[in-house]
């Protein structure tokens, strides 16, 4: 696993034609990761007839939004590190 | 429909039977031809379905009366909802993976998945209409305190709201603040008090005297 619960991070602020599971509204955001939820097939080929294989791990990651703090579950391959 | 934007409406058409939008004539020509690649057989899909409908509120409403009564089951509750819910009889359900969080005097969590209406279902049912509609979806996250009232709910300017949009594979449950005056209620009355908003996280629970009708 590449990040530990407390890393900041940046979601990837990139586009992506397809299904995937990374709203818009984190896209290119810092954030903290709160709690590594485990690693799980990939969406974004699982669902075009894939296996999702390999798996990706898939961590809940914190964000200071305006209103409130949210909580957002984002796969590994969409985070940044953030030094 | 597209088929008839080429002409115009200058004349009466048969009724649609049913209540059958282009949604429902998707999904039974998707299932249509996954029964017929072998993908799925058609006892599965209805097996499925039957499982899923027959889920309740009442099912997430045990696991939270317990945790209330019970301390260290709560404790396993947070740490582990699956294992949790095996231990009452009840099913989390194939994959996805269940999280609880609990509601204290100064936290409060609301649930939602802004990118489709990802929900705990083997432990609460079918979602509500509101939990799909794009209004909540968006607004759960733009402006989650005034969504919130509109539910009934007034936080405390002092209580930190926390939203989780459950956009993978983890659905949230949550578990209520223990309502005032309920230190006579055995596990069963609690659950009475115990809704289904409640457990989304835009309600608190129902207090002791209202769930008595």
């Amino acid at each position: 696993m590449t990040f530990a619960v407390g890393d900041r991070v940046r979601v990837a602020d990139r586009a992506h034609a397809g299904h995937h599971r990374t709203p818009g509204y984190v896209k290119g955001r810092r954030g903290r990761i709160e709690r590594i939820h485990g690693s799980f097939t990939n969406p974004e080929t699982r669902a075009y007839g894939s296996d999702g294989l390999p798996e990706v791990v898939l961590y809940q990651v914190a964000f200071e939004l305006e209103p409130a703090r949210t909580y957002v579950d984002v796969y590994e391959h969409w985070l940044e590190e953030v030094r | 429909m597209s088929e008839h934007g080429h002409h115009d409406h200058d004349h009466p058409h048969e009724p649609v039977a049913g209540d059958d939008g282009p949604a429902a004539t998707r999904a039974r020509a998707l299932e249509e031809l996954l029964v017929e690649k072998g993908v799925v057989e058609r006892e599965d899909v209805r097996r499925n379905i039957d499982w899923l409908v027959s889920r309740s509120p009442g099912d997430g409403a045990r696991l939270v009366a317990r945790a209330w009564v019970d301390p260290d089951f709560k404790e396993r509750l947070l740490a582990d909802a699956r294992a949790a819910a095996s231990e009452l009889g009840l099913d989390a359900g194939p994959s996805p993976v269940v999280v609880a969080v609990e509601n204290t005097e100064s936290v409060h969590h609301m649930v939602v998945c802004t990118l489709c209406s990802c929900y705990p279902r083997a432990l609460l049912g079918p979602p509500p209409d509101w939990y799909k509609s794009l209004p909540y979806r968006s607004r759960a996250v733009s402006d989650p305190r005034g969504v919130l009232e509109e539910f009934g709910l007034e936080l405390g300017e002092d209580v930190e709201l926390r939203v989780l949009d459950s956009t993978a594979d983890i659905r949230y449950l949550v578990i209520p603040r223990r309502p005032e005056g309920t230190a006579d209620l055995d596990e069963e009355e609690l659950a009475a008090l115990v809704t289904r908003d409640s457990m989304i996280g835009v309600a608190e629970p129902l207090a002791p005297a209202s769930a008595a009708a």
